[in-house]
């Protein structure tokens, strides 16, 4: 599976530097041609040999993490170099396991709600959706009609300001030390400040509720979020005139970290990262979960899989979500906040599965839920698109540099507490 | 030409750099432990537990059920119920804590304990510069450093305190009716003598002197 687009990432790895590094061309077609026996999966731990067959180079193993400041948390990655080339790649997670899920299956539905915040945290708003939209398949109940809206927003506020960090991350791997990221938090900082007049809280919002939402919206916070939203395009352009035709994020990004379209299928990739492979793929289309029927709104796809077309994926995805956002502030309808039938003690959905999943800012995130009729789910399992999409992550960086290898790994939006839970 | 985008990206941070002198939209930072912005209305941090009148210990509304201790989702509330009753704020003898403890080091601020309690006895608080260098005693809040006055939950979270008041007026409105047509009824020693000594304790009118009139009518 990884053999082939591991060795067109070598290639295309040495062309990307070529007109810097013209040594390291011959070198990396010889690593191609001799390294990768067709029986060997996608590396092989030799030294490199010269022309008299002797050894001339010795391998490095490393481990970058897990307290390195690229790795956006507690994430380590055993890297064996071949110089600076990468040889082999081993992600190590677990870092940051709390035992999410079995704590789940020990408290009642309400009280794993807060908990998911702490999932990706920087989205909590999508995650506490995809927890309610699981218990709402398994108890059958049905969200009233604002608060859907209010999710929809509230979601897509979230996917604007996961977005924008991780194109701050993202440059801010590159090297771009600290502007575009403070450009970025500028900006999260309006939608956190929508969220904390909303839900009390700026990250951990915990507020959803099965059936709906937990409160109503604060007078004038709808105001308050089309100013937000207005003001939004006019920072995209500002960021994408900081950014987009900067020659040295694209001699980083372009034809850096490709992931074909096939592995990226094979390997259930979702979310920008599967788009900018080219498939179309959202959740949001494909499910329409929620209201996202009514929303008039496109999926930007990619065409190379490159770091740049990551790059491009989230701008361009911003864009639609002020669509959707513009829409869904200008029809927003009056009425109750959560459904009538929907208890906040004693909870006990009968029996039965549910998987609910939406898609998040990084994802398809998911909830599968088994319940036995207790106040306790049976099973609760957590489907992070963190984790899955880091899969990948040696596929796309073997035969690259190392310096490339961090903005591959910010290129894939990892938030560790999602990876490890 | 190569370094046209770079230049261009300069213009930006150019543009953002002046514009900080100029544009409040541009410079959002304050200088925090100097300039301290006002908390948003519904902002919260650990929860407290609201009373009534002046006595901390005699207005405290919550009657000890348990209910938050159940619910917290990382447990982090300690209830002993009280072996004997005082009267609560429509004058029925209730338990009251004799103990409730919050460790708000473990507290996640996430106010399930503040959703669930039926009496509104427990509400968030907004205060949050709390860090003390007491490792283990420091962040375990007893019962006397949670009670706090209504009139402080009305200072910090004005239309939700408003509604509390209205819906535990209406309350104690349908309450003392019921008590005085049992008192006409049956003439029953221990009831009315309840009442009457506990009707000043509640004193709504003082902590939501624009709140109460408007139930009491209706
Ligand atoms: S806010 Fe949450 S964690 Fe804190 S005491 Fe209340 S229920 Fe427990
Ligand atoms: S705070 Fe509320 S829920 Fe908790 S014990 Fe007191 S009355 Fe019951």
């Amino acid at each position: 599976m990884s053999q082939s687009p591991s060795s067109t990432i070598g290639i295309v790895g040495g062309t990307g530097l070529a007109s810097q590094a013209s040594p390291t061309e011959g070198q990396s077609s010889s690593f191609g041609a001799q390294s990768l026996p067709h029986h060997q999966p996608g590396y092989s731990l030799q030294p490199k040999v010269d022309a008299a067959g002797e050894v001339s180079s010795e391998l490095l193993e490393i481990a970058m993490g897990p307290h390195h400041p690229s790795t956006h948390g507690v994430f380590r990655m055993d890297v064996v170099l071949d110089g600076e080339r990468v040889v082999k790649l081993k992600p190590v997670f677990g870092y940051l396991h709390r035992n999410h899920e079995k704590i789940a299956e020990n408290t009642s539905y309400l009280a794993s709600m807060p908990y998911t915040d702490r999932l990706d945290y920087l989205c909590s708003m999508t995650n506490n959706w995809a927890y309610a939209l699981a218990v709402e398949k398994l108890a059958g109940l049905k969200p009233t009609e604002r608060a859907e809206y209010i999710r929809v927003i509230t979601a897509e506020l979230t996917r604007l300001l996961n977005h924008t960090c991780l194109i701050g991350f993202l440059v801010q791997d590159m090297g771009a030390m600290g502007t575009p990221l403070m450009y970025a938090f500028r900006e999260r900082e309006k939608i956190l400040d929508l969220f904390e007049s909303l839900s009390g809280a700026r990250m951990m919002c915990n507020y959803m509720r099965f059936g709906g939402c937990r409160v109503d919206l604060p007078p004038g916070w709808l105001d308050q979020a089309r100013a937000v939203v207005a003001g939004y395009p006019q920072f995209l352009d500002e960021f994408e005139a900081l950014l987009s035709e900067n020659e040295i994020l694209l001699a980083r990004s372009q034809g850096v970290g490709v992931l074909s379209r096939e592995l990226a299928i094979n390997a259930s990739i979702t979310g920008p990262m599967l788009r900018a492979s080219g498939v179309n793929y959202d959740i949001r289309k494909v499910d329409k979960y929620g209201i996202y029927d009514r929303f008039d709104f496109r999926i930007p796809l990619g065409e190379h899989g490159d770091v740049f077309d990551r790059y491009m994926i989230r701008i361009l995805e911003m864009r639609e979500s002020i669509k959707i956002l513009t829409q869904a502030l200008k029809d927003i309808p009056e009425g109750p906040i959560v459904d009538p039938k929907a208890k906040l003690r004693g909870f006990r959905p009968k029996a039965g599965e549910a998987y609910g999943r939406i898609e998040a800012g990084k994802g398809e995130l998911g909830f599968y839920l088994i319940s036995d009729g207790s106040p306790n789910p049976y099973r609760y399992r957590v489907r992070p698109p963190s984790l899955i999409n880091l899969t990948i992550l040696e596929d796309m960086c073997l035969g690259t540099t190392i310096g490339d290898v961090m903005v591959i790994l910010g290129s894939v939006d990892i938030v560790l507490g999602e990876v490890d839970r | 030409m190569l370094g046209t985008g770079i230049i261009k990206g300069m213009v930006e941070t150019a543009r953002n750099f002046v514009g900080s002198y100029t544009d409040e939209a541009r410079l959002t930072t304050s200088e925090y432990p100097e300039e301290k912005l006002s908390p948003k209305e519904n902002a919260r941090t650990f929860p407290f537990l609201v009373f009534d009148t002046t006595d901390s210990a005699a207005g405290l509304r919550c009657v000890a059920c348990q209910i938050c201790e159940k619910e917290c989702p990382p447990k982090c509330i300690y209830i002993e119920k009280s072996k004997t009753k005082k009267p609560d704020y429509t004058g029925k003898p209730q338990l009251f804590p004799a103990v409730f403890d919050i460790d708000i080091s473990v507290c996640m601020s996430c106010q399930i304990c503040v959703e669930v309690c039926p009496f509104d006895a427990i509400k968030m608080d907004q205060a949050f510069e709390l860090s003390t260098s007491d490792r283990f005693g420091g962040l375990l809040l007893h019962k006397e450093d949670l009670a706090k006055p209504n009139d402080y939950y009305i200072s910090i979270h004005p239309s939700e305190a408003r509604e509390v008041d209205e819906r535990l007026a209406a309350e104690k409105v349908k309450a003392e009716a019921k008590a005085k047509a049992e008192a006409a009824g049956s003439a029953s020693e221990p009831k009315p003598a309840i009442a009457p000594t506990t009707k000043p304790a509640p004193a709504q009118p003082q902590t939501g002197a624009s709140a109460t009139p408007a139930p009491a009518t209706t």
